[in-house]
């Protein structure tokens, strides 16, 4: 159909109260993961500003000495487990896989909504844990320390880990059979966008690796609540063991934060460069690669644990291998971008961003994979630095640039450029003044975790915490240009951006059923530059002749243009 | 599908999710809960895996294992408990053939139930193991890791069972059993 059928005059906005109940919408949960992680997010930031303002002058002198252990470690288990994972998989991945892959919701609904409804309170109950103490150990929690700090919070924080681990689990069986079994018959796994593969190397993760934290987590609360010795060296445990658990949970972590942004930015890139998607299959292969990879270096963490020296050197060389389908994604889009017609919009401005931030994270990635680095910067601010460059610099990057590519889509309404604008510069600048410095720090042999420290570290800190309060300061501009845009912001069309990949065919916000009927593919995800394309984005697309909403024009294939598709692969 | 039980804190939760009709709404997709559960087991096998190998890690550690000063085990009745639990696979076998060969469904209950009886049966004999041990759950490291390997498996049977007696109501030629099936495995 190249013309358009009768425009929706009437969008069907999703009524307020939906957000609040069970719903089995998949496109409701994704708003719901979405906006309860961001809510995680900004207490996260108000603990890591506690912390930073601790830091800013090299006495112990604005928060007890354990208050201050209580705030990183709740900082960072906030932020990984309420923030990045339940926004990126949960909130990301519900709203586009099934409209991304044309079906209609994901493959088990209700068990999407309870993998959500488990978040809310969990986080809740960690928050709680602030009343009695919360868990004090840091984020890794290693015993014998988790064994003697803080006994309730540390319950606490127990029984929060498994919570959010089976919802993980939860989501992550969805996500693999909804990729698997739910795409339309004309997609073949080589037709699917760079998202679906990412979010499918994901699951991979979150199926194999979480529940051997929660293995670790039960042995865990037994030392601390029965009183047996598996990680108790007192009676005859090996706290060492317990590491091998968490990490093996805990690298891949990072993949499972880092992975979605990935797809992410492998969507938003040539979209906005208005190119196709430079080595589709080498984006989706090294999702799977890094995948497998990312579950056999977990030791690095504990190369000064007296991890033996041929462990050590197979951790090593496996986290250095990981290098190679990274760089492969970089390589792949600074190709994708090169020579685009770039459109510099909030999302490509984040998108970009992500690329060059993550480079500088991969690359104190490679240097610590290195045993006699890291042995130097072990538990010093150099990995506090890295580990930021990684999950901020990526991943939260990455979340922005989709907040800003997809709101059009999930709301019905455009947000504003301009203060989208000014939220990137202060989050850039106040990311880099914050965490670039700590490489340094790092270097100079400044501890991580400790709440005062040698006076010479004093102006470097001092830099870091300035850069953390514009990071603060940051989140108002999105903040309010969310809101403002979301109550009463310009409509978006159902294309706003000229994108190609199923999604930008329905209307904005998408119908209950998402697809009027079910999409047949006429064209590649990347195919900017084909006559089709053209066709689906300009021509026959209402949004162009400013005309908001229309629907798909995709619905009918060109029966010529099909068997081209195929031929094309 | 092997090596397979349930955690007791997720596996009930997950269990029934893909147990019961969860695609509502969307009655024309074909059915993916046995594929679900497939995906299921896997991830839940990993739990299995993982405590298993830290049991592995736990005894190359120790110098001496079992810890001087732990009671002998005894081996006679959990061995036959163990023949009972093992035996129950097969029974469980013969009600799915029952009623995929035979369409039996009076046969397949039967079989069922004796199934859920041999299971019962095992975790009697194990508690009465457990209360003629003569070491406790926090003895020594070999304690806790021998109450804990072997308590995992059998605490989700008692888990399962309720599920189990729901779908011994809803047996009917049309469903498949494989899922209980595996489950038990
Ligand atoms: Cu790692």
């Amino acid at each position: 159909m190249t013309q358009a059928p009768a425009l929706h005059s009437e969008v069907e906005v999703t009524p307020w109260r939906e957000y609040f109940s069970f719903s089995t919408d998949h496109k409701v949960i994704g708003i719901q993961y979405l906006v309860t992680s961001f809510v995680f997010y900004l207490i996260g930031g108000v603990l890591a500003e506690l912390v930073r303002t601790e830091l800013a002058t090299p006495q112990s002198d604005f928060v007890p000495r354990e208050t201050y252990n209580e705030l990183f470690t709740m900082h960072a288990t906030i932020m990984i487990f309420l923030w990045i994972i339940p926004s990126l998989t949960g909130g990301f991945g519900n709203f586009l896989v099934p409209l991304m892959i044309g079906a209609r919701d994901m493959a088990f609904p209700k068990l999407n909504a309870i993998a959500f409804w488990l978040i809310p309170p969990t986080g809740l109950l960690l928050l709680l844990s602030f009343f009695v103490g919360p868990a004090s150990a840091g984020w890794t929690s290693y015993p014998p320390l988790s064994l003697i700090t803080n006994k309730a919070g540390e319950a606490i924080w127990i029984a929060g880990v498994i919570l959010l681990g089976t919802s993980s689990i939860m989501a992550g069986l969805n996500f693999l059979v909804t990729i698997l079994k739910m795409r339309i018959p004309s997609m073949s796994l080589n037709q699917m966008p760079l998202f679906c593969w990412a979010m499918m190397a994901t699951s991979a993760l979150q199926l194999i690796a979480t529940p051997v934290l929660t293995g670790a987590m039960v042995l865990l609360g037994f030392d601390l609540l029965v009183g047996t010795a598996f990680f108790n060296p007192t009676g005859g445990g090996d706290p060492i063991v317990y590491q091998h658990m968490f990490w093996f949970y805990s690298h891949p972590a990072v993949y499972i934060m880092i992975l979605p942004a990935f797809g992410l930015i492998s969507e938003i890139l040539p979209v906005h460069a208005r190119k196709p998607i430079f080595g589709y299959q080498a984006i989706a292969y090294s999702s799977i690669a890094i995948s497998f990879l990312g579950l056999i270096v977990w030791a690095h963490h504990m190369f000064t644990s007296g991890t033996p020296d041929w462990l050590r050197m197979f951790f090593m060389i496996a986290t250095m291998v990981i290098a190679v389908p990274t760089g492969i994604k970089v390589f792949s889009w600074v190709a994708t971008v090169w020579g685009g017609k770039l459109n510099l919009c909030s999302a490509m401005l984040f998108g970009m961003a992500f690329v060059s931030m993550f480079v500088i994270g991969g690359l104190s990635g490679v240097m610590v994979a290195s045993v006699p680095f890291d042995i130097h910067v072990h538990d010093t601010y150099f990995v506090v630095a890295h580990l930021h460059y990684v999950l901020f610099g990526g991943s939260v990057f990455g979340i922005y640039a989709g907040l800003y590519h997809w709101f059009p889509k999930m709301t019905g309404r455009m947000l504003n450029e301009f203060w989208g604008k000014v939220h990137f510069v202060l989050t850039f600048v106040g990311f880099n003044l914050c965490f670039l410095p700590m490489h340094v720090l790092g270097l100079q042999g400044m501890n991580r975790r400790i709440a005062e420290y040698d006076p010479k570290f004093a102006t470097l800190n001092m830099v870091c915490t300035i850069g953390s309060y514009i990071l603060a300061v940051s989140t108002l501009p999105f903040l309010i240009n969310a809101i403002w845009s979301w109550l009463g912001g310009p409509q978006a069309s159902a294309n706003p951006w000229r994108g190609l990949t199923l999604e930008w065919t329905t209307p904005s916000p998408p119908p209950v059923e998402n697809f009027e009927v079910e999409p047949v593919l006429l064209i590649g995800p990347y195919d900017y530059g084909r006559p089709e394309a053209l066709v689906m984005t300009s021509a026959a697309n209402p949004s162009l002749m400013g005309k908001p909403n229309s629907k798909a024009e995709t619905v009918q294939p060109l029966p010529s243009r099909e068997a081209e598709d195929k031929e094309g692969g | 599908m092997q090596g397979s039980s349930v955690n007791p804190s997720q596996g009930e939760l997950n269990y029934s999710a893909t147990a019961t009709p969860a695609a509502d709404h969307h009655s024309e997709h074909p059915d993916l809960r046995l594929f679900g559960f497939i995906v299921f087991l896997v991830s839940e096998s990993m739990l299995f895996l993982g405590l298993f190998v830290a049991y592995f890690a736990f005894r190359v550690v120790t110098p001496l294992w079992p810890p001087a000063g732990t009671p002998e085990l005894e081996l006679i009745l959990p061995g036959i408990n163990t023949i009972i639990l093992l035996s129950s696979s097969f029974v469980i076998h013969r009600a799915d053939t029952a009623i995929k060969e035979k369409g039996d469904v009076k046969a397949a209950r039967g079989w069922f139930l004796v199934t859920m009886a041999m299971g019962a049966t095992f975790l009697v004999g194990q508690v009465y193991e457990y209360q003629h041990l003569g070491f406790g759950l926090t003895t020594n490291l070999f304690a806790s890791t021998f109450l804990c390997a072997d308590g995992f498996p059998w605490s989700s049977c008692i888990c399962g069972a309720p599920v189990d007696v729901r779908c011994v109501m809803a047996i009917s030629p049309t469903r498949s059993l494989f899922p209980n099936q595996s489950f038990w495995h």
